[in-house]
């Protein structure tokens, strides 16, 4: 099955009020009516500066599995640089494998293999020879569950500058500051950079987490459902982030909650039973989709 | 009716039991610090002894000549010598094998390793004393021609490979305790294994490796027969590994063994060293208690 996605909206300055009344409206309904407003501009200026948006990811006839179980057949999608992409699905679905091989994180996992194309850039990345530490620090990560390091706020996000290069205390500090900064929590913590990351609240400890993640500064961010750990409240505010973000940053997304999809995702992918079922522009699969698995699975009569 | 009472009455049986063998284990460890206390008590109101002597003399010398000495530090300084030696062998070789184990081994490897390790913990003291002696001793003796028969270098070595396996087992335990997410947040900054080993792990597992290394030379210090067995029978107040040395512990198996009699001066004066080395291996128990506590780290 091959499903590619038509031209996503670029990022726009409507974002946040998009966000706010996506937030009030549990349903996302005003907040794809929004989006879809803004699609059309965007689709008429895209067409001005000369077509679609280029891949990050190209992923063809790939399959996964864990030992003697596939958990994934034959995925084809297309991953659009600097938009955001939701995958979503039932639990099981494969959803998280495939997030996973993006930045071969399942080579930690014993027994986990995969077979097909997946490109970054037309680059291979499940060859052999690729230098997979080179490959995480360009396509970092957010987990499910907050997971900073038992060290300082400060360390935390030092971590990964450190690995790559010998950096000044103040160019150090300005790549903290600036981290911190993009992951809206540095107003919070600025004051306390010394002390553990630990005793911050679950909230704060993903947007330290996604700090963490761009002090590398990379190109792809993968986030494996990074806010359902969260309260509502925390929820919101990661919402809101993956929303500044996905200016700079191609982003992709797990989730389990489809009115977090609706809000924060230009293209979103539904997976059942480790098949890719349909992808393509967010409101398309949410008001329009083509499949009736994905109907049902989105407006909740399943999943 | 009568099945209930009876259940109960068994029921209380059990408790009580349960409760006579928790008192036990309590009323020994209390019973012989008591023994300890009161013997070293009688030491120290003997006419030849003084309590200031046996802090500061620099002379341990209680069954040779007409005078006797009795200042504790040749025989402490012994133990430390000794402890010292071991730990410069368990506790880096220890930790590294616990790192290569918990991280790089495969898992196949490891189900071979960790047993084969523990059985190094199985083997009665003796055996080390021995191998000390028979097999350490004369080798170093080749490499280096001034080292004595008796001597803390070979004593130490085999006192640092039967407390290995305590390191290497406590600390592979810490450091498999850590929780992949954390491990798996490292590696998704573009970190390699030997920097999430080295930069994430240990620091997260610190408390069990110091736990384990204090464990170890907890048991550094009281260990006895290898000393007894290859040490040597000489308290000297040196710190040169070559020589012969008595230990706290060494010194306390030669009183016994030896014709002194019950209620002597020597006999007593090895409970004093007893007091002693209880004091020693309690602090350091209690600094590994405190930096667990203090340490431990929550991951949730």
């Amino acid at each position: 099955m091959t499903t590619t996605m038509p031209p996503p909206s670029p990022p726009s300055p409507s974002d946040a009020a998009t966000l706010r009344s996506a937030v009030d409206n549990p349903l996302g309904a005003v907040a794809l009516r929004a989006r879809q407003e803004r699609s059309q501009q965007a689709a008429a200026g895209e067409a001005a500066d000369g077509g679609a948006p280029r891949s990050a990811f190209s992923i063809r006839g790939f399959c996964s599995w864990y030992g003697a179980f596939q958990a994934l057949h034959s995925i084809d999608l297309e991953i659009p640089a600097n938009r955001v992409t939701a995958f979503i699905g039932p639990s099981g679905c494969g959803k998280s494998t495939l997030l996973r091989w993006m930045n071969r994180m399942n080579d930690l996992i014993p027994g986990a293999r995969a077979e097909g194309v997946m490109d970054l850039h037309g680059i291979s990345i499940l060859d052999k020879r690729l230098d997979v530490v080179d490959l995480r620090r360009r396509v970092g990560m957010v987990f499910q569950k907050p997971n900073p390091f038992p060290k300082s706020i400060y360390d935390n996000i030092a971590f990964g500058p450190r690995l790559h290069q010998r950096l000044s205390r103040a160019a150090l500090d300005e790549i903290v500051e600036r981290s911190l900064r993009r992951a809206a929590l540095w107003d919070e913590v600025k004051d306390r950079l010394g002390k553990s990351a630990l005793g911050l609240s679950g909230g704060q400890q993903q947007r330290l987490c996604i700090a963490r993640a761009i002090a590398v500064d990379p190109e792809i961010l993968l986030m494996d459902e990074p806010a359902s750990a969260l309260d509502p409240k925390s929820t919101h505010r990661i919402e809101e982030l993956i929303g500044e973000l996905r200016a700079n940053y191609t982003i992709v997304i797990v989730t389990h909650n489809m009115q977090q999809a609706a809000r924060v995702s230009d293209q979103t992918a539904f997976f059942y039973e480790g098949r890719l079922v349909e992808a393509g522009p967010t409101e398309t699969i949410f008001m329009n989709p083509a499949n009736r698995q994905t109907e049902d699975y989105v407006t909740g009569r399943f999943g | 009716m009568l099945r209930r009472r009876i259940q109960r009455g068994l029921e209380r049986l059990i408790i009580g039991l349960l409760g006579a063998a928790a008192v036990l284990t309590i009323l020994t460890t209390l019973g012989i610090i008591g023994i300890l206390l009161e013997e070293t008590r009688r030491f120290f109101i003997m006419p030849e002894v003084s309590v200031a002597e046996f802090f500061f003399s620099t002379r341990w010398e209680p069954l040779l000549g007409e005078e006797k000495h009795f200042g504790i530090w040749p025989l402490v300084c012994g133990t430390v010598l000794v402890t010292a030696v071991s730990a410069c062998l368990a506790l880096p070789f220890g930790l590294i094998t616990a790192i290569y184990l918990s991280e790089y081994a495969p898992a196949r490897l490891r189900a071979v390793l960790k047993p084969a390790l523990e059985i190094l913990a199985g083997i009665p003291t003796v055996v080390y004393g021995y191998f000390a002696l028979a097999v350490l001793t004369p080798a170093l003796q080749r490499i280096d021609g001034s080292i004595e028969t008796y001597n803390a270098l070979s004593a130490g070595l085999a006192v640092g490979i039967m407390t290995l396996p305590i390191v290497t087992s406590l600390s592979e335990d810490a450091l498999r305790a850590v929780p992949r997410s954390l491990r798996e947040g490292a590696y998704a900054t573009g970190a390699t294994k030997f920097d999430v080993s080295l930069k994430v792990v240990l620091p997260a597992a610190l408390s069990g490796v110091v736990a384990s290394y204090l464990l170890a030379i907890a048991r550094a210090v009281g260990e006895t027969m290898i000393v007894a067995l290859a040490a040597g029978g000489l308290a000297r107040l040196t710190l040169d590994p070559r020589g012969q040395v008595q230990t706290m512990t060494g010194y306390m198996v030669q009183i016994f063994l030896g014709d002194t009699t019950s209620g002597g001066i020597e006999y007593r004066s090895s409970y004093a060293v007893a007091a002693a080395l209880f004091v020693m291996t309690l602090v350091l128990t209690l600094i590994g208690q405190f930096v667990l506590a203090r340490y431990r780290e929550e991951y949730e």
